[in-house]
């Protein structure tokens, strides 16, 4: 007996509504269906682009800590929150500050999060919500655990997951999707392919020609979608969480984008990428085309433009002069929350640590 | 002769022995092209090629998978995880694999591995980038964990884990790899695991250190000596095996023994050699033993990192408690 092995490219729907060239015309899908549905999520984007970029400024300037940029990646973080309700759960990585700041944490809080205190992950928002991951992708297999209970609770909620392209290649990102599958869960998974995990590019990750195909194996439908096009993501993100919402399962999407940005404020990606790559996707990138729609359609002016520049502005500034007006937690606080009620050998520690620093910091 | 820092010792170990045999191979995230987050691979993907420097997928389980199968078949692989907390999810590759290949094959196979990762605190990184795992290490028979605490041990500490036949962990403290500089000959020459290195002797108290705690031991002992107090400073270096021997004899001199570490107190490794002391040194000793250690917290993000170290001041407030014990 024979049998027959197919390599063939699975077929993965790459999906576009609003390219770096237009159209600038025709229909837009039901999650946004005018030009006026759109003028949120383009704020949003906007408001990401200008928080992100105050963050670097205080990072050079010595007033924040390592921080990983999302410039460029402001659609992919949009167009996901935008697609979630209030009650669905987001576990994110240490990229999507897009996502969080549309889902309601504030400026403060990431800033008190990058800048080295943990009060910044105590979310007044999105209450449910997980703290970003470091770990690469180890976040994964826990969104499949958020899902499972949301299914065990017949809650009409959707666990989603949020992580880069290097991450695809760990394996608790395959146990997952796997896991997601078999257990028909409500989650969906977001991988955002930026083009590079720190200085190794995603020809290195896989062969695969998308990642995609990756569901395939696990037996769920897997999408690409243009990244920087926050129209197309919102889209796929809100046919895949309604989907899932009602008992339909799991979705892996790509979302194409590119990493503008260094992986993090102490990486110098010169020393790996070529500046020729970087220019020509900075055509691509995510806000100027909204932009150009919005402005064709009519409904975006010169002032509204000025307007929204301004307001942006003045909200991250007043949140950066807010951050660096609070002082550092005392000393005893790294004893807090440790576990619920502190046993009683480390409530002495916390005693001796007083004595040892003192309380200010 | 130039001055090398700790993370230069690294890379001249690495292509020391790369040059000397050609079964070393080095693995990891960012190692080849971008030459590692902290330069410790860097030359030597343009010195010894694609084959033998290799950048691998994001996926730390299959970086020590790969090690295990490098290793398990007569090659000597140098893997890199790119900081001690990413290593958890190789774990099961060091503790059920590479530990335990010699054993379960009676000697027909063994695991010549390398797995270098940064450790501990002081460089104010994001979230689980200050991890001082040893002593979860120290607790896997057959493994031996090393940690270098200056460039000449770097240099030197390295070679002999590439060397050695069986797996070994090196965990290069993060804070030290810039900070500091020594003049190193280039010469291939080893040092030895598995020995405790006195660095300073005096009469009056044992600190017993490892990695980014040593200079600040020493720290610690100029500071006694200007009130008269004379330090015997102990680098363990290799965690496990441990070298008891310098310590017990250092003991019996001084009577009183402080031990210092980054990691937590509660089952850090200094728990393990406070017991060797009860069990082989305890007619030497004058006084209880004391140690300096991290709290029994989750080590804090930046803005509170420096109130978790211990730094000198506290060896010194250890050292206090000791002599002033009736």
């Amino acid at each position: 007996m024979t049998t027959h092995v197919t390599t063939e490219t699975p077929e993965i729907p790459f999906v576009t509504h609003i390219g770096p060239d237009g159209p600038w015309a025709g229909t837009l899908p039901d999650a946004t269906p005018d030009a006026h549905s759109l003028i949120p999520l383009y704020r949003a984007m906007v408001r990401t682009r200008t928080f992100d970029a105050r963050c670097v400024a205080l990072h050079r300037t010595g007033r924040l800590g390592t921080y990983s940029s999302c410039l460029g990646q402001e659609a992919v973080g949009v167009g996901v929150a935008s697609a979630m309700l209030e009650d669905d759960v987001l576990v994110p990585s240490y990229r999507d500050q897009a996502a969080q700041l549309t889902r309601g944490v504030t400026p403060v809080e990431l800033l008190l999060y990058w800048g080295g205190d943990e009060r910044g992950s105590d979310f007044s928002g999105p209450k449910r919500d997980f703290p970003i991951c470091i770990t690469v992708g180890e976040h994964s297999v826990q969104t499949a655990g958020v899902a499972l209970g949301m299914k065990i609770r017949k809650r009409p909620e959707v666990a989603v997951c949020m992580m880069g392209d290097g991450a695809s290649s760990k394996g608790a990102f395959y146990e997952a999707i796997n896991t997601a599958g078999a257990l028909n869960l409500p989650m969906v998974m977001v991988l955002v392919n930026n083009g590079w995990a720190i200085s190794v590019p995603r020809s290195t990750q896989t062969v695969a020609p998308t990642l995609a195909q990756k569901a395939v194996a696990a037996g769920i439908p897997g999408i690409q979608v243009d990244g920087n096009d926050v129209v197309a993501v919102t889209d796929v993100c809100s046919q895949a969480i309604e989907r899932a919402r009602v008992g339909g399962g799991p979705t892996l999407i790509e979302a194409v984008t590119y990493r503008l940005s260094d992986h993090t404020t102490v990486d110098d990606a010169r020393r790996y990428r070529d500046d020729e790559e970087v220019s020509a996707q900075w055509k691509r990138e995510p806000i100027a085309r909204i932009r150009t729609f919005l402005a064709d359609q009519g409904v975006w002016t010169k002032a509204d433009e000025e307007a929204l520049r301004s307001e942006c502005s003045d909200e991250v500034d007043a949140a950066a002069e807010e951050y660096l007006a609070i002082g550092p937690q005392p000393t005893e606080a790294m004893f807090d929350f440790v576990w619920a009620e502190l046993p009683p050998d480390v409530e002495r520690q916390r005693i001796q640590a007083t004595l040892d620093w003192g309380k200010d910091v | 002769m130039s001055e090398t820092t700790f993370v230069q010792a690294i890379a001249m170990a690495l292509a020391r022995e790369m040059e000397n045999d050609d079964r070393v191979v080095v693995l990891g995230e960012d190692v080849a092209r971008s030459g590692g987050v902290f330069r410790a691979t860097d030359g030597l993907l343009e010195r010894f090629g694609p084959d033998r420097v290799i950048d691998t997928p994001l996926a730390e389980t299959v970086i020590g998978g790969l090690g295990v199968g490098l290793a398990g078949d007569g090659m000597r692989p140098a893997i890199e995880i790119q900081f001690a907390g990413f290593m958890y999810s190789a774990l099961d590759q060091i503790l059920n694999h590479a530990s335990r290949m010699r054993n379960r094959t009676r000697g027909r196979l063994s695991c010549p591995m390398v797995l270098r990762t940064p450790t501990g605190g002081g460089i104010k990184p994001p979230e689980h980038h200050s991890d001082s795992p040893e002593a979860i290490l120290a607790q896997i028979p057959g493994l031996t964990t090393v940690v270098p605490s200056s460039p000449s041990k770097a240099y030197g500490l390295t070679l002999a884990a590439i060397r050695d036949p069986d797996p070994v962990v090196i965990l290069e403290p993060a804070r030290l790899y810039r900070a500091t500089r020594a003049d190193i000959t280039d010469d291939g020459v080893a040092m030895p695991l598995g020995m405790s290195f006195v660095e300073r002797e005096g009469a009056d108290v044992t600190i017993v250190a490892w990695g980014g705690m040593v200079s600040e031991s020493l720290a610690a002992a100029d500071d006694l000596a200007t009130d008269g107090i004379e330090a015997t400073v102990i680098d363990v270096a290799t965690i496990s095996p441990l070298d008891m021997q310098p310590i017990l004899e250092s003991v019996e001199r001084t009577g009183r023994c402080v031990i210092a570490h980054e990691a937590a107190r509660q089952s850090g490794f200094g728990a393990e050699i406070a017991a060797r002391l009860a069990e082989e040194g305890l007619t030497s000793l004058l006084a209880p033993v004391a140690r300096a250690t991290g709290y029994d917290t989750i080590f804090p993000l930046a803005r509170l990192e420096n109130r978790y170290m211990p730094n000198r001041g506290r060896v010194v407030a250890a050292v206090h408690r000791v002599l002033e014990y009736a």
